[in-house]
């Protein structure tokens, strides 16, 4: 580990400079003495796991966070960061995942809100002057686009472009990006990476935080790596290889390819879709899984596999076919069907799988509730006790029980989630998209999961985007596209090629 | 497998939990209250006003326990003073025409009962936000007891009936007695059943609460039937109490009880808050009234006064709250 700062840099003074920043959480430490310095024209990029610390590094350099301790030094100067207006000050502008356009307002306003120009009545708005203001904004940037177009109707990566045009209207120096490419395509990427090279040259500097690999390599100037809130280390891309990046981010070395533990032996018939069609624009869906055996379920997003999960656990109401468990007739709401032994791991944890505010505890017997206390009446402490015991097999990382769920990261969440069917006993468990989200080390922990549960003889409905993961997991996958079951691929047919063959659209 | 551990994980910390610690700050402001009232006013200590303030704390307490579930589950029920209302006519009907003061009682508990158990089919099956579906509910209800009424009273009631209201026994009126009763049942029922820990986790996060498994209309039923149920209850203490009904005794009910829950602590987002709040609520409410009454100050100054502790108790909740998280 070198602590020292990299050699050979673009100016001889950074631009910003943070020096043993901390800052703690009830029962977390999410930043520990990291120090960080990005200098004019540069690509810095940030590294780490899910819970690494990114993110409150992000919030405390735009002043969202007071730092507990450390320091901030702009052009070699002592600063304060202690409120969002010192950053904005300082020049310091954040593209969240998330942006913060209001869609009804048209790109100038947007650019413009909260600063625009005064027209000559009082309380007006120089509407002329706004646009052209916009206009050339737009130009610096190279996004040719008329300004009085409302927000609404830009897509994604157009809306991106805003966010930076704003950022430069605010004359920021040092722009900061959380993962600005996940939602764009391979094409708008290349826009975004040509903007990022005319803002070098002008001399931003840009944070810049990714999960991918290629552009770590592609665009990156330096690269800093977090791991449990501390800098693991400042590295350049040209003295490092992929796998040293990940095995720096996860502490350990990972397995990349999920290797299975068990042998998985098909066994009875546990769940048995019969020509399901559903108001949520499923038709005809047969599926079939087996005690024993991982089923992926793929397809594009939009073709309907979501649907087909909350359909078979009464989440949506169906108008015709039949779902048959474990020798049974099924239909009803999802308090039948987890009481007959099904699970849903939703895919989104925090508004559907989980009460954020409620403790850990809570959580994990919310579905057992039933199976731990027969007669009706709980009891906190042995409730407490369950937990506890789910918290060591699963190895959530938390505190103690009782901490708040939400103050967890992603994939201890995900583990929650997974916890509270182990409590309840569930047969059949349906993940939906169980590693969005996730760090690499938390993901495979969740496959080794699902692979013991299925050894020990329950069985697995598992819907993914991820193609490479549904080919390492699963048993067999059908593929799903608009809203009907398009194939099934046996184990020995699953491949990449195949699941895209199928869920794509033939026009 | 290999160990992760995410984030460095300070050592468990042995803390209170967040609950212990905002009724430890209400019983310590309704012991303020009680230490500033008992130096202003020498009356405050006499046992006849301690009585008479536990008495009052009662009957907004029946209201609010109930009252309290609703708000558990991020509801509301807005109809519970018209619900005393009608309950409390019916009931007073009743034991005119038949003479028995038990088949009054079980008319009002039942009136309250059903009314509840409409709002909870109109918040269920029909899906209209319980806000509205039991502000709705408000305005039946009084129509009905206005048009049953036709502007008569009901008065004069056994002696035995009017005990329940109005009795003690060793030396502390019998409210007090059903007061704790509730309490305990409702704190139970919160805190120590399944069913209870149901209502917690459906206010939470209802979406979540349906997909754990939990049948969410089945218990949002139980919890506006147990409101109406209470409302029902309370009817039939006003009654004994006050030796008469009207068509208006609802109308200054529904909002101090609400102020009860409030200032008691349980969050109007749902998931959050105590039985054992609410009562600690009725309590500083009665208190702040009654000190203001023995200090002669003006009736009218009332509500303003309700308002602001109102206003400050959830201030205070969201902060320190917010800090806890």
């Amino acid at each position: 580990m070198s602590d020292a700062l990299p050699i050979e840099v673009t100016s001889p003074t950074p631009l910003l400079e943070l020096r043993g920043i901390s800052k703690e959480f009830p029962g977390v430490k999410a930043l520990d003495d990291v120090s960080f310095a990005v200098y004019p024209g540069e690509v810095h990029m940030l590294l780490g796991e899910n819970g690494a610390g990114k993110s409150s590094l992000m919030k405390v350099l735009c002043g969202a966070y007071r730092a507990d301790a450390g320091e901030f030094y702009y052009n070699g100067e002592r600063v304060a960061i202690s409120s969002t207006a010192d950053a904005q000050k300082l020049g310091i502008a954040v593209i969240f995942q998330e942006f913060s356009l209001v869609p009804y307002l048209d790109i100038a306003q947007n650019i413009f809100l909260g600063r625009e120009p005064k027209g000559r009545i009082p309380g007006t708005i120089d509407r002329r002057r706004i646009l052209a203001d916009a206009k050339r904004v737009l130009e610096t940037i190279g996004f040719d686009i008329d300004p009085a177009t409302t927000v609404d109707k830009l897509g994604v990566a157009q809306q991106q472009m805003v966010e930076i045009a704003k950022a430069i209207s605010q004359n920021a120096r040092i722009l900061v990006m959380d993962e600005p490419t996940a939602a764009l395509s391979d094409r708008e990427t290349e826009l975004l990476f040509a903007l990022i090279a005319r803002l070098k040259a002008d001399g931003v500097a840009i944070v810049y935080i990714s999960h991918r690999m290629a552009e770590v390599f592609a665009l990156g100037d330096r690269i800093t790596v977090l791991r449990d809130g501390r800098r693991i280390d400042g590295v350049r891309p040209a003295d490092v290889t992929p796998d040293q990046l990940v095995r720096m981010m996860v502490g350990r070395n990972v397995d990349m390819t999920y290797p299975r533990h068990f042998a998985h032996k098909p066994g009875e018939l546990l769940l048995e879709v019969k020509n399901l069609s559903a108001p949520t624009g499923i038709s005809d869906i047969n599926i079939e899984v087996r005690r024993g055996e991982i089923v992926g379920l793929c397809g594009l997003v939009g073709s309907g596999r979501s649907e087909v999960a909350r359909a078979i656990f009464g989440a949506d109401p169906v108008t015709s076919g039949e779902i048959i468990f474990d020798g049974k007739s099924i239909s009803g709401e999802p308090d039948l069907a987890a009481r007959r032994g099904i699970a849903l791991i939703p895919e989104s944890r925090k508004s559907e799988g989980l009460a954020l505010l409620r403790s850990v505890s809570d959580n994990l017997v919310v579905s057992a509730l039933k199976k731990l206390f027969p007669s009706g009446l709980f009891d906190q402490r042995s409730a407490q006790r369950t937990a506890d015991g789910l918290i060591r097999q699963l190895r959530i990382a938390t505190p103690s029980a009782r901490q708040t769920v939400g103050l967890l990261s992603g994939g201890n969440q995900q583990k929650v989630v997974i916890g509270k069917w182990l409590a309840a006993g569930s047969k059949l468990f349906i993940f939906d998209e169980p590693t969005r989200g996730i760090d690499i080390g938390a993901k495979s922990e969740i496959f080794a999961l699902i692979d013991r549960l299925v050894a020990e003889g329950a069985a697995a409905l598992m819907i993914s985007s991820e193609q490479v993961e549904i080919c390492h997991v699963c048993d067999r996958a059908y593929v799903m596209r608009e809203g009907r079951i398009a194939g099934h691929l046996a184990r020995n047919e699953l491949t990449e090629e195949n699941i895209v063959r199928l869920g794509m659209h033939h026009a | 497998m290999t160990d992760i551990t995410k984030g460095a994980i300070a050592p468990p910390r042995s803390f209170l939990s967040q609950d212990a610690v905002q009724l430890f700050y209400r019983l310590l402001a309704a012991f303020l209250i009680c230490a500033v009232l008992a130096v202003l006013s020498d009356s405050f200590l006499s046992l006849g006003n301690i009585l008479n303030v536990l008495r009052q704390a009662s009957l907004t307490f029946f209201i609010a326990s109930g009252l309290t579930l609703v708000v558990l589950t991020a509801g509301l029920d807005l109809s519970v003073g018209a619900n005393v209302a009608l309950s409390a006519c019916l009931a007073g009907t009743v034991i005119h025409k038949t003479g028995s003061p038990a088949l009054g009682i079980l008319t009002g508990l039942a009136c309250g009962g059903i009314v509840g158990l409409i709002n909870g089919v109109m918040v269920t099956a029909l899906r209209i936000p319980s806000f509205i579906a039991t502000y709705g509910m408000l305005w039946v209800l009084n129509g009905l007891t206005y048009w049953y009424m036709a502007g008569e009273t009901l008065h004069g009631f056994p002696a035995g009936f009017r005990q329940i209201g109005s009795g003690y026994l060793f030396g502390l009126p019998i409210p007090v007695y059903l007061l704790l009763v509730f309490l305990g049942i409702g704190t139970f029922f919160a805190q120590r059943t399944v069913w209870g820990q149901e209502i917690y986790a459906i206010g939470a996060n209802p979406v979540a609460a349906r997909l754990s498994g939990i049948p969410v209309a089945r218990r949002l039923l139980l919890v506006y039937a147990v409101s109406g149920t209470m409302a029902g209850l309370a009817s039939i203490i006003f009654l004994s109490r006050l030796n008469s009904a009207e068509a208006d005794i609802g109308e200054s009910l529904t909002l101090p009880a609400i102020a009860a829950v409030l200032i008691g602590g349980t969050s109007l987002f749902g998931g959050v808050g105590t039985v054992f709040g609410t009562f600690i609520g009725a309590l500083i409410l009665t208190l702040v009234l009654n000190g203001m009454n023995l200090l002669a100050v003006s009736a009218n100054w009332q509500p303003l006064v309700t308002g602001v502790i109102v206003i400050l108790a959830v201030w205070l909740d969201m902060k320190t709250r917010r800090r806890a998280q």
